[in-house]
């Protein structure tokens, strides 16, 4: 049976601009967990009822901590960023299918922008073989050092030029021209085209985690609903985000 | 005490449903809770053939409530002939299978490949504000109504709910004609036809620009309807329309329902139908109510 869990915030602070990173107790849902994959937080508020879904950013099994980091967009992320430490928020999860992971090492090229940054980084942890990180930001990079401890090569790249490549983080992978086994992304969905776009003529296979609008986050009001046409298929279909995704192949979605 | 009800000689255990589209045929709450807990599970809208729903956003938080555009997504009466009623059968809770179309023929066509399945009752949703083709267009205009549930009638060997939309000038004159043309039982509301727009892309929020609301913030104004349709037709009366606890639940079966569904709250709280289940039952022991039949449309 599917458990509510009553987590405890363990930690919480504010990163830069809007986003904020919160550390909370809840081994139940860590010793589960991979990477990709998410949890519904649910608000507790009359006026926002609706759980909010945030993936998780790193899962720190050994202790039992899961780590979110979320951008303030409404009232639920903003009622999250006003907890204190040693406040309780309730949650369900692990949800949703995560990346798939080879067991042999690969070369990889994992690219995030903006607040699709996050759920990569638990993701880089577990990759064997050489990964460079493409983190795409407009203003101030986000989670550099993290990332660097992973082992990943991490390229920074910011829209205003504050930082790192001046450019889009794609339009760097491009100029790089790294090759790769695998490509891994999370970001908005017109970045998530582009990168689809650019693995299929590079002939490399991509995992994109992509993001639409949830009621329930199980798979049950068919809300977040994205077109999805899988091998060997003559037609498609309306598969779930929450449920058969957040992660899909770039080569499955018609976007 | 007995919490048990009946509509059209089928007897439920509790007066406790779902809303369609809200539970999907009961697979992933079944992961919550022992879905034999329920009076009846009300499932997600069953089609001819797959539909496909509506463009993305489908789904937009308002204050105290939602909008969805889904556009009853689903896959289509064989897929759920095969894996649904099985799956269901398995639970001690009565089979509702809402029933959606483009057209009348689709609609009879539906009812028809059910009616000898093992389900327990119909609920012709007539009342969707998200398709563009049949749905509620059916619902706003009573003569329409009436023919619509006539035909199905015909094909119908399940008691035959009729579940109407709130979008209309006066619900009781499509109530009375649903009654006329054979309805059983009608449920209401369906969602109230709203919208969003999102100020930043100075666009609509939903791809399809309208959506249904529902959710706690429609609560009053289905109340109302229920304790309207109550006084115009003598059939039963499945209430519901943002109902989350069971404060709510009672209040719709004082303003004459025979049995309440929980839609929206689902999303919010997993539990929250067994926790309604269990609030009503606590609410009879505490003030001495032996069936519920006493405080059903009580209110004058």
């Amino acid at each position: 049976m599917k458990k509510f869990i009553f987590a405890e915030v363990v930690e919480i602070k504010h990163m830069i601009e809007d986003i904020y990173d919160m550390y909370v107790y809840a081994p139940e849902i860590a010793k589960n967990a991979k990477p990709g994959q998410f949890a519904e937080i649910y608000t507790g508020l009359g006026e926002a009822i609706l759980p909010r879904p945030i993936s998780f950013c790193e899962i720190i099994k050994e202790k039992g901590l899961i780590r979110f980091c979320f951008r303030v967009v409404g009232k639920g992320t903003k009622h999250f960023s006003e907890m204190k430490k040693g406040d309780k928020l309730r949650l369900l999860g692990p949800l949703g299918n995560g990346f798939e992971i080879p067991d042999a090492p690969q070369k990889s090229i994992v690219i995030g922008g903006g607040i699709g940054i996050p759920p990569l980084l638990e993701l880089c942890k577990h990759l064997k073989g050489e990964v460079h990180v493409f983190l795409g930001t407009r203003e101030e990079p986000i989670l550099v050092e993290d990332f660097e401890k992973t082992g990943a090569i991490v390229h920074v790249c910011t829209e205003n030029g504050c930082t790192g490549y001046h450019g889009y983080a794609i339009t760097l992978v491009d100029e790089l021209n790294i090759p790769a086994d695998m490509i891994y992304s999370c970001g908005p969905k017109i970045m998530l085209k582009i990168v689809s776009d650019w693995a299929k003529k590079k002939n490399i296979r991509a995992q994109v985690s992509m993001e639409e609008r949830m009621a329930c986050g199980i798979g049950v009001c068919c809300g977040c609903a994205i077109k999805i046409q899988k091998k060997g298929e003559d037609d498609w279909h309306s598969l779930k985000v929450c449920k058969d995704g957040p992660v899909f192949w770039n080569d499955e979605v018609i976007w | 005490m007995n919490t048990s009800v009946n509509i059209a000689g089928v007897c439920f255990k509790n007066p406790v449903t779902t809303a369609s589209g809200t539970f999907g045929s009961g697979k992933e709450y079944s992961e919550f809770f022992d879905l034999g807990r329920l009076g009846a599970v009300t499932v997600k809208g069953v089609a001819t053939t797959e539909w496909k729903g509506n463009n993305c956003p489908r789904i937009a938080e308002t204050y105290g409530g939602m909008l969805n555009s889904v556009g009853l997504q689903n896959p289509g009466v064989d897929y759920f002939i095969k894996n649904d009623i099985p799956f269901l059968r398995k639970y001690d809770t009565k089979i509702i299978v809402n029933i959606c179309g483009h057209t009348v023929s689709e609609y009879c066509e539906v009812t028809e490949r059910l009616s000898d399945e093992d389900i327990d009752l119909f609920e012709l949703n007539i009342s969707c504000p998200n398709v563009s083709a049949g749905g509620i267009t059916f619902g706003t205009d009573a003569k329409m109504a009436e023919t619509v549930v006539s035909e199905v009638k015909k094909y119908a060997k399940k008691p035959l709910i009729v579940k109407l939309t709130p979008n209309v000038t006066d619900i009781t004159e499509i109530a009375r004609a649903v009654v006329s043309g054979g309805a059983d039982a009608v449920s209401l509301i369906n969602t109230l036809k709203g919208m969003k727009i999102d100020i930043n892309t100075r666009k609509a929020f939903l791809a399809n620009k309208f959506g249904g609301l529902s959710g706690p913030a429609v609560k009053p104004v289905a109340l109302r309807m229920v304790y309207e349709v109550n006084k115009a037709v003598d059939v039963p009366i499945i209430g519901m329309g943002g109902i989350s606890n069971t404060e709510d639940a009672l209040e719709f079966i004082m303003a004459g329902a025979t049995m309440i569904s929980v839609g929206t709250a689902n999303f919010a709280n997993p539990y929250a139908t067994v926790e309604i289940v269990d609030g009503i039952k606590e609410y009879m022991e505490k003030n001495n109510i032996k069936d519920l039949s006493e405080i059903r449309g009580i209110i004058e």
